[in-house]
Formats: C-alpha cells, sequence, structure tokens
C-alpha cells in the first residue's frame, strides 16, 4: 500500500526511480541535482535495486554512456541540471530519432555567465529542441508521479522515444513535502517491464545510427517528428491509467480558477503554487483571473492549450528564461505562434521573471495581471518586460 | 600473468578464419590501412562481439545508409564518445544478466576511433573507461590525421608531416609537435593489457586483438594504418609503409601486459628513417636537417621502449 511521508522531493523522485527497478545509471553531479544521485548510489549500495551505478567522467560521458546502455536494452535513467545539461547538448539531440527511451530528471538551474547554481528555465529552454517528451512537475507528488509515468510512455513501443521530467532547482528539488510513495506492488501494476523492439544482440546483428545521406536524412528527421507528435496519445493514456489506479489525474494544461476568466497567467513549474495564491488574490479584489500551467511542453498541446484559454481577453506569459536579443521569450513565443490569425485570439504579453532564483512572489504575479491589464488598453513598445530588475 | 592466455590458439596462416564480418562493398579508398587493420580485427574477434564506432572515415565507408557493411551489431553514437557508449553497453549486460533478463554468454564489446577521436576529443571518455575498468577492447586506428573531414593535423600527425592545418611554409615545417605517445597514456591506466599492432604483420595484429578480447576488464590496441589519400602515397605501397614504419623503429611494436612492456619485434638492424619518409607526400618537403632530428628522436624513443622492457 501507498505511504504518505514528509520527503525531500529529490529523493522522492529518486524512490520512484528505484521502484521502476532501474537497470543502468550513469550520472554525474551537478548542483542542485545532486540528491538525486546520491541518494540512488546509496540505495545500489544498500542492494535496494539491482542496478549498475556508471560514475562517469563527464555529462556528455553521462548521456554518451546511457545512448550505449539503451540500445543494450537496459532501462536507463540519469539526471543534471544547467552547465551539466549543456555539456551534455551534443548528445541530447541523438536518442530522439535512434528511439532510445532513456528517461531524464533536469533539475533546472540558470545558466553561466554569471555562474549561478538557483533555479530558472534557461537550461532546458536553451535545449528545447532536442526532441525529447518534457513535462513539468510543480510539486513533490507531481515529481514522484510523473516519474513513473516517464518510464511507462517513454519504453512504450508505440513511443520508444526519450523523456525528461522537469523539476525546479532546490524551490522544489530540496523542499520537503508530504509525498505518497508508491508500494512495489502499485508500481509493478502501472510500469511493465521494459521490452525493447532492438537491441545490440549479436544473434541478431543491426546497424545502429548509420549514415544519413540526402536522400534519407529529411524522412529520419520526419519520421522522428511524427513519433514525438504521436506520442501524446500514449502521454494521455499513461496519465489515465494512473488516474484509474491511484487517483491522481495529469494532464497536458492544468488550469486554476479559469472557466470565466478574462484574464489568464501561464506559467509552468513550481511557481504555478504562488501564481495560484495570487490569482485567489485577484479574484477576492474583484477580478476574472485565472491561470494556465503547462506540464506537457514537448510535444506541444495546442487544441488542450487553445480550449484552456477559452474566451480569455488577455494572457500574461511567464518565462523562466530570458532570450537575448529575441522578440519574446520562449514561451511566450510559442503562444504567439499557437493564436497567430486565430479569430478571438486573446492579446499576448510575456514577462520573465525569477531569473537565477530571484523570487517571484504574489505581488509579483498580481503586477503582472495589472500591467498586461493595462498593455491590452495601450500597446507597449516591446513585446516582452523583465519583471523585478533593480534599478540600481 | 592472465590466465586466458594460457589456453589462447594462436592464429597461423593456416588457419584464418574466412568469414568476412566486415563485408566487401564498402566504400574506403584503394589501399586504405584502417579497414585491413579492421577487417582483420573483426576476423580475430569473430561473431560475438558489439562494435561501437567513433565518427570518421570507417563509420562513414562501412554504412551509407540503407546499405551496412557490418554483420555484427554495431552502433554510432558520436565522435569522441565510443569509449562511453561501450561503457553503457557493457554495464547493461551485466546488469540484465544478472537479472537473468538476457543469455549468460559473454560478448565482447570493441569501441573503435580514429586517431582523432582517440588522442584529442575523445581521450577524456577513454580515461574514464579505462579508470572504470569496463570490460572491453578500444582500437585506434591512427592514420595520422583527421582524415574524414580532409587531412587535418592530430596529436599523432607525426613531426614535419603537412596536413591541411600544418601546412609547410616560410615560417613552418609542416606539423612542429612529435606525436602524442597514447599508448603510453593507456599504460599509465594500469589496464591489464596495452598493444600496439601494423597490418603488415596482420597475424601479430590478429593475436593481439584476440588477446585484448580475451582479458578482462579493459584493453588498447594502437594501430598503425596508412592512409594513401591522406599521405599522398601510392595505394599499392600501404603495406610496404606498414613494414617499412616498424624496421625503421618509426612505430615499435610492442605488449605491456599488466603493465609489463615486452617488444613484439626487435628490430636489430634498422633501415635509415629516410627510406620510411621518402615515397609519402606529406615528409616531401623536410631536408636533411629535420631527418636527422627525427632520427635522432626515433633512436631515443625507441632506446627508451626497449629499458622499458629490460625493466620491466
Ligand atoms: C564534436 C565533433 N567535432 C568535430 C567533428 C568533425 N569530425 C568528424 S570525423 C573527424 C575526423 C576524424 O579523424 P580521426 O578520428 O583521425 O578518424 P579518420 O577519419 O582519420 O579515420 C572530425 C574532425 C565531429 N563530427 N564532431
Ligand atoms: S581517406 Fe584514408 S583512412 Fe579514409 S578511407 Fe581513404 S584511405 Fe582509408
Ligand atoms: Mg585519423
Amino acid at each position: 500500500m501507498a505511504k504518505r511521508v514528509g520527503i525531500e522531493v529529490s529523493i522522492a523522485l529518486a524512490e520512484a526511480v528505484k521502484l521502476a527497478n532501474v537497470d543502468v545509471i550513469p550520472a554525474y553531479p551537478i548542483t542542485p541535482q545532486t540528491h538525486i544521485v546520491e541518494h540512488l548510489s546509496e540505495v545500489i549500495a544498500n542492494g535496494e535495486v539491482d542496478a549498475e551505478f556508471v560514475l562517469v567522467e563527464s555529462e556528455h560521458g553521462a548521456m554518451s554512456c546511457c545512448c550505449g546502455s539503451s540500445a543494450a536494452g537496459a532501462r536507463t535513467f540519469t539526471s543534471s541540471s544547467a552547465q551539466g545539461l549543456l555539456l551534455m547538448s551534443e548528445i541530447l539531440f541523438i536518442p530522439g530519432p535512434m528511439r532510445f527511451p532513456i528517461v531524464m530528471a533536469v533539475v533546472n538551474r540558470a545558466l553561466s555567465a554569471p555562474i549561478s547554481i538557483w533555479n530558472d528555465h534557461q537550461d532546458i529552454m536553451s535545449q528545447r529542441d532536442i526532441g525529447w517528451i518534457q513535462t513539468f512537475a510543480d510539486t513533490g507528488q507531481e515529481a514522484f508521479d510523473l516519474m513513473l509515468h516517464a518510464f511507462r510512455v517513454a519504453e512504450d513501443r508505440r513511443v520508444s522515444l526519450p523523456m525528461i521530467v522537469n523539476i525546479d532547482g532546490f524551490t522544489l528539488s530540496h523542499v520537503v513535502e508530504a509525498v505518497e510513495l508508491l508500494s512495489q506492488e502499485e508500481v509493478d501494476q502501472y510500469l511493465p517491464p521494459f521490452k525493447p523492439r532492438y537491441r545490440l544482440d549479436p544473434k541478431k546483428p543491426i546497424t545502429m545510427g548509420p549514415v544519413g545521406i540526402p536522400e534519407i536524412y529529411s524522412e529520419a528527421k520526419v519520421a522522428h517528428n511524427e513519433a514525438l507528435k504521436a506520442s501524446k496519445k500514449v502521454i494521455l493514456q499513461g496519465w489515465k491509467e494512473f488516474a484509474d489506479l491511484f487517483g491522481r489525474q495529469y494532464n497536458p494544461i492544468e488550469t486554476y480558477r479559469s472557466e470565466d476568466a478574462e484574464i489568464l497567467l501561464v506559467t509552468m513549474g513550481s511557481i504555478s503554487e504562488t501564481a495560484m495564491t495570487a490569482i485567489d488574490t485577484m479574484r477576492d479584489k474583484g477580478q476574472k483571473a485565472g491561470l494556465i500551467k503547462i506540464r506537457l511542453w514537448r510535444p506541444f498541446p495546442g487544441p488542450e492549450f487553445r480550449k484552456a484559454a477559452g474566451k480569455a481577453k488577455i494572457l500574461a506569459v511567464v518565462d523562466r528564461c530570458l532570450a537575448p536579443g529575441a522578440i519574446c521569450g520562449p514561451v511566450g513565443a510559442e503562444l504567439r505562434s499557437l493564436f497567430y490569425k486565430v479569430p478571438g485570439a486573446p492579446k499576448i504579453f510575456n514577462f520573465i521573471a525569477g531569473l537565477g532564483g530571484r523570487d517571484v512572489t504574489v505581488e509579483r504575479f498580481e503586477e503582472m495581471i495589472d500591467k498586461a491589464t493595462a498593455f491590452a488598453k495601450k500597446r507597449p513598445k516591446e513585446l516582452y518586460e523583465v519583471i523585478g530588475v533593480r534599478e540600481k | 600473468m592472465i590466465p586466458e592466455f594460457e589456453k589462447f590458439k594462436r592464429f597461423k596462416a593456416k588457419n584464418l578464419p574466412k568469414e568476412e564480418l566486415l563485408a566487401p562493398g564498402h566504400r574506403a579508398c584503394q589501399g586504405c590501412g584502417e579497414v585491413l587493420a579492421l577487417r582483420m580485427a573483426m576476423k580475430a574477434l569473430g561473431k560475438n562481439v558489439i562494435v561501437c564506432m567513433a565518427t570518421g572515415c570507417m563509420e562513414i565507408i562501412t554504412t551509407p545508409y540503407p546499405q551496412t557493411a557490418w554483420e555484427v551489431p554495431w552502433i554510432h553514437i558520436a565522435f569522441e564518445n565510443p569509449a562511453s557508449v561501450a561503457s553503457g553497453i557493457e554495464s547493461a549486460m551485466k546488469v540484465l544478466r544478472r537479472k537473468g533478463k538476457i543469455s549468460k554468454k559473454h560478448v565482447d564489446i570493441l569501441a573503435v576511433g580514429g586517431d582523432g577521436a582517440t588522442s584529442d576529443i575523445g581521450l577524456g571518455w577513454i580515461s574514464g573507461a579505462f579508470e572504470r575498468g569496463h570490460d572491453f577492447t578500444y582500437i585506434c586506428l591512427d592514420n595520422e590525421a583527421y582524415m574524414n573531414t580532409g587531412v587535418q593535423r592530430s596529436s599523432c600527425t607525426p613531426y614535419g608531416a603537412m596536413t591541411t592545418t600544418s601546412p609547410p611554409g616560410k615560417k613552418s615545417i609542416g606539423q612542429v609537435t612529435w606525436k602524442k605517445n597514447v599508448p603510453g597514456i593507456a599504460v599509465a591506466h594500469n589496464i591489464p593489457y596495452v598493444a600496439t599492432a601494423s597490418p603488415a604483420y596482420f597475424l601479430d595484429l590478429m593475436n593481439k586483438v584476440k588477446k585484448a578480447a580475451l582479458v578482462k576488464g579493459p584493453a588498447y590496441i594502437h594501430i598503425y594504418s596508412p592512409c594513401p589519400t591522406g599521405w599522398g602515397s601510392a595505394p599499392e605501397r600501404s603495406i610496404e609503409f606498414a613494414k617499412l614504419v616498424v624496421e625503421t623503429k618509426v612505430f615499435p611494436l610492442y605488449e605491456v601486459i599488466e603493465g609489463r612492456y615486452t617488444m613484439s619485434r626487435k628490430i636489430s638492424k634498422p633501415k635509415p628513417v629516410q627510406e620510411y619518409l621518402k615515397g609519402q607526400r606529406r615528409f616531401r618537403h623536410l631536408d636533411e636537417e629535420h631527418i636527422v632530428y627525427i632520427q635522432q628522436r626515433v633512436n631515443a624513443d625507441y632506446e627508451k621502449l626497449v629499458r622499458l622492457s629490460e625493466m620491466t
């Protein structure tokens, strides 16, 4: 039976990986991801799970090792953050088209320079187009549940794609929360063993990763993209079955007090919790404000988002990433494309907030809602504003 | 001593395996020393192997999709990382065997990289895999430059050689540094088996590959591989150069078993290096003074090796 415990979110997430009976974990330490891999080292050392922890010399080596492990047919997990994720970058683009269902927890952190260990989403946004399925957890319970969901979806033969679960560094990873940990029997009921369609095996020799000559390269890229888009069905099915078994329902787009809202905040990750409080305050003041949380980032759930936005007139989109020299932040740009020339589309304003661990308070969210309301009347010069920057 | 070596039956000209696991029809240039060495290595290993390959000539010429020259399982991920990919495969098979998910039978794992992949960009990855002690063999096919990208220098390019990024000119003689001692770096990791080989001595090469596979833990083989296209040498002379390089002591053949050096071929009557250098366009610009310098360093390096073999 499941048991409810007070637990650090990193540890809860690592417990999910353990319960998934993972086979191989190649990983390299980086703050704020370390507690996950430390806990996994411990459970392996104690014999709580029979797995190989490969103590790689770098994150590039970690992801390379993950590719080999997955190609050999092992359930494979790794975790990283910021500089580590970027050191992997060359290899991150490879398991998608090669259809290796590697599962990774990215503990989101700001990028150098200046060096910062604190939270924002610049790391994962810089790796937006690696072709992995990507979800975001807002709470400890979600981190635990989404991890199990990730193994199940990634390894499903209809999907066979790598998958990332994002959790915010420190503000989520290092806090102690009440989390209901599922039992081994419950996890086994939800997550079948990994049965790869292809594996490196001398009895059935295959060539993996050949040269993509111009006659075939486009087709290979399109095939990967189609598989990524088609994975949504399995993602939804995975969430539905999770709800049937354990009573917690996840959706690609989550909403809070959005039904009759005229203005919607759009968030991703753990700041959504504060955003909900801000919505309550705004509602108390009589403003028709609501919240949309993006849980599934890739493949982007366009129809679900449009439906969730309903008849809202304004979207105040929060990005945790500054895209230097761009027209707006990555989430802002995504939504502008989504609503381009859609009749009755809401006006979209983009706020860059919470860079490098800067706290995003209830007051800040209120400020964004007020500003977006004003912008809707008088269009600002720029499509985005960085919130909470000191003048001197 | 390594117990696996006791019962090992050496390859002889009479018992060479007939099967081609690296099939003909690949796109290598005429007289390519790398593909020849690789073909022999595969004959030595047999079918029960998984090959991880770095980006480079051998990867390109064997797998233009939808064709493949590989009769054994083969994987390519990127340029610098075949040792890490091999680490992942080895770890996966270990745990899957323990969990009863795959057959208990041992499978050899081979990682292959060019000199660029090995001596430059992938050195840290190889070091990591050696230090961790994975049971696999790493072969460096050393054609002494980045050939796949058009003959740029690597840290294995020999002193004085002309490449597209070490062109000789008024202010340069070509490659200005001495070849990096990668086998020495491998030895420094205290791995059980390190060897050098040349395709001109193909039985020696095959026996070394077999030993590398038999030994438990990491093994490293550095194979000198003529490249007529990159060197400006006649394709039909590749084997001749592969022999001359040994006879002139430029590329000595040796083994290091558990730290003990053994010369595979003692060169008592060495030929002058000049005999090796001539006939290769990459050395054509070298004058007498450079050749004297090369001869001195070749002699000194060889002496060092002999001393190591006497000491250990
Ligand atoms: C990260 C990265 N940098 C550079 C390259 C370009 N590149 C591909 S193969 C190659 C040279 C390979 O040289 P070597 O390892 O000596 O193999 P050879 O082709 O000579 O057999 C280079 C530079 C690459 N593919 N990846
Ligand atoms: S360029 Fe050299 S190494 Fe590459 S295939 Fe041709 S001969 Fe072989
Ligand atoms: Mg080379």
